[in-house]
């Protein structure tokens, strides 16, 4: 069905992520001031259909930076392939010169000083340009939204999400799936779903009690003469890696059977094209493709992959868009007698101060925004380093917030969620309230206080580690390890459970965690109903205020090996 | 514990007998296998088990076991404390050998199940189950 021309025509859009020249020209574009709008949008319109993807936005409706991952490990079949390829070796495979836009979007390095190069990016209002333009050039593009939008936000914490669901509506999207949504609890969701001009899609999201589908699964579009299905896939591993008791009644998982139900039912009903919008993180989407024919398109999100090129499984595109708004997938396709036929793509760089914010957009924003403007823009401090999260086993704003939960709340060890989400400070910047909630924002931000054993620590420690490096993608919940504060420990990510680590040490006396002695424990974001503590951004807040500037010496605790 | 109309029609066409627990030794799944087949060789096709990949709680993990043409299938939580869950026999008037319910989990484990055919042949298969503490990503 795609030849390989079709898929050369796509790395040659995709190499025109900034250049519009092609392949090859990247270091003639190395400044901010020859990049332009109208190159950031050069598409030569492809085909009968476009779909529009943006994904795990996390609630940020203003530009932001936000540093890709230095370490980002694959394992079994998968090690070694995209989005298992970071650094130097992602510039190479994606033939990208270092030091270029496209390199600042991509990858870690040097990301402070491109940073002051290039800029922040995203923003809903340059978001909403760029699909004003899409539209423009062809008025019935489809555009969905990987979920993850509900969430993470000093604003979407005061208004329950209220902002979120206003810019999307304005945005036009036309169907969505979800994840951090059902962490606003089931009746603020079901409010807002019973709101929403389009539908909440969700094919493995079961009522636990009876088993019967809990959403709609599926929402077919006649797009350029063809019906499209659009089949919703939530997070499949929701009550496990967010509090259960905030929506007692769902049960989720991956529901591959369900699935491929779905892809024959939609097929019956006449689709010409099948796009799974999921939610499974690119792992699990990359095996499911593999086993349930008769997907075109899988728009994945979850693991806040960023990838210019699609990654072919069989016949299936799986597209990865990024997350934080720093990224709007653009794909375009030839869909003819039920076919797919070809395709072209462009993984659009929202770099914002290139690309023109929307006014309609800015006002919906601003009007969300401004009640909460004075608090949101207090200064805490100050950050001598930069600030990131990404990250497999640990990130600088997981180190600040260990470091704070250690002495606020007197504690040996301090644990921090693997999360993907929340954007970064570059260094010898004010550290503001709103940043500190960035990092932070949620339903469930208990900093508890509690004594674990040392045999705890490590049940604990090899549960999530099982969770990220277990080599069947199926089995893996697509978070980062735990963050440890005031513990080192070595890690082998090719064993299984309950071998990986080992050399668990007690930082501030040198001396091996005993399995059998007592710990002070603090941490955070604990999934169990009735944690108690204070929230975590008061924790850091109060900690990031007495230390007036914050600087974070390099963390070598986490010895990594069988990578 | 609920049943859906289609766990009851399962149970209506066929017999559930729960066995009483056993010694929390592996040699337990064993024995209870051999004492199944009476020794017969087991083939592996099949046979199907349906059940999350990971558990959303231990305590009640759906599984449903699809055996076309069997007579018997026999479900076991092989890293239970007790691992046998039951055996369910389909009479003539069952529309298909399919079983499902909801069971309990200690730990990450395989569920195992076999099935003896109508030909007296015997066919086996397992699934993993994780039992994870929970914590979050993406």
């Amino acid at each position: 069905m795609i030849s390989r021309r079709d898929f050369l025509q796509a790395t040659v859009a995709a190499s025109a992520i900034v250049g519009g020249s092609g392949v090859g020209a990247w270091a003639q574009i190395a400044a901010r001031q020859q990049l332009t709008q109208d190159q950031l949008l050069d598409f030569d319109t492809f085909g009968n259909v476009t779909l529009i993807h943006v994904t795990d936005i996390h609630g940020q409706l203003k530009p932001v930076w936000f540093r890709e991952p230095e370490i980002n490990l694959g394992v079994g079949e998968v090690k070694g392939l995209p989005p298992h390829v970071t650094g130097q070796d992602f510039l190479k495979l994606y033939n990208i010169e270092p030091g270029t836009p496209e390199a600042y979007a991509l990858t870690y390095n040097d990301f402070d000083a491109l940073a002051r190069t290039y800029g922040k990016m995203g923003g809903l209002d340059r978001v909403a340009t760029v699909v004003k333009s899409i539209r423009a050039a062809r008025p019935d593009a489809l555009l969905l939204d990987g979920g993850d939008t509900w969430h993470g936000s000093y604003t979407v914490l005061k208004t329950g999400a209220q902002d979120m669901v206003d810019a999307m509506n304005q945005l036009g999207v036309e169907a969505m799936t979800s994840h951090w949504e059902f962490t606003l609890g089931i009746d603020r969701v079901t409010e807002i779903v019973d709101s929403l001009p389009f539908p909440f899609l969700g094919a493995n999201i079961f009522d636990a009690e009876w088993d019967e589908p809990a959403y709609e699964p599926y929402k077919m579009f006649e797009r350029g003469g063809v019906q499209v299905a659009v089949i919703g896939q939530a997070f499949p591993y929701m009550p496990i890696a967010n509090p259960g008791w905030m929506f007692p009644d769902l049960s989720f998982g991956i529901r591959e059977d369900r699935i491929a139900e779905m892809v024959a039912e939609v097929r019956a009903k006449g689709a010409g094209l099948v796009v799974l919008l999921s939610h499974n993180g690119f792992d699990v989407d990359r095996k499911l493709a593999g086993r349930v024919p008769g997907i075109d398109v899988i728009l994945t999100g979850h693991t806040h992959d960023a990838l210019p090129e699609p990654v072919m499984v069989g016949q299936t595109l799986v597209i990865a868009s990024g997350s934080n708004g720093k990224f709007v997938t653009r794909l375009d396709l030839d869909v003819r007698e039920g076919q797919l036929m070809g395709f072209r793509h462009k993984l659009i760089p929202i770099f914002a101060d290139v690309i023109e914010p929307d006014a309609e957009m800015a006002a919906v924003i601003d009007g969300h925004r401004a009640p909460y403007e004075a608090e949101m823009s207090e200064v805490i401090g100050q950050t001598g380093s930069v600030l990131y999260r990404r990250g497999n086993f640990n990130g600088t704003w997981d180190d600040l917030i260990c470091n704070a939960l250690i002495e606020e709340r007197e504690a040996d060890i301090a644990l921090s969620p693997g999360f993907r989400w929340g954007p970064s400070l570059i260094a010898d910047t004010p550290i503001t309230r709103e940043d500190i909630f960035a990092a932070t924002s949620m339903s469930y931000p208990e900093a508890y206080r509690s004594e674990m054993t040392g045999e705890q620590l490590k049940i604990i420690l090899e549960d999530v580690a099982d969770n990220l490096f277990n080599p069947d993608p199926y089995y893996q919940q697509g978070g980062d390890m735990v963050r440890v504060g005031g513990m080192g420990y070595r890690i082998d990510v090719s064993r299984p459970q309950g071998e990986r680590l080992s050399n668990m040490t007690l930082l501030k006396t040198g001396e091996a965690i005993d399995p059998g002695k007592t710990y002070v424990v603090a941490g955070w974001a604990s999934v169990n109903e009735g944690t108690e503590g204070p929230p975590i951004w008061d924790v850091v807040e109060n900690w990031v205020r007495r230390q007036g500037t914050v600087t974070i010496d390099p963390n070598n605790s986490v010895e990594v090996t069988g990578a | 514990m609920t049943y859906t109309r289609r766990e009851t029609l399962v149970i209506g066409a066929g017999g559930i007998a729960l066995l009483a627990g056993t010694p929390a030794m592996a040699s337990a799944v064993e024995e209870a296998i051999a004492a199944f087949t009476g020794g017969a060789e087991i083939g592996e096709s099949g046979i199907e088990i349906n059940a999350p990949e990971i558990a959303e709680n231990g305590n009640v993990v759906p599984i449903e076991v699809s055996a076309p043409g069997a007579e018997e299938i026999m479900v076991m939580a092989t890293g239970n404390p007790s691992p046998p869950v039951c055996r369910v026999s389909f009479g003539p008037a069952a529309g298909s050998s399919r079983l499902s319910t909801r069971i309990r989990l200690a730990k990450t484990q395989d569920v195992l199940a076999v099935a003896r055919m109508s030909d007296g042949s015997f066919v086996q298969t397992t699934r993993a189950v994780k039992v994870t503490i929970g914590g979050c990503g993406g």
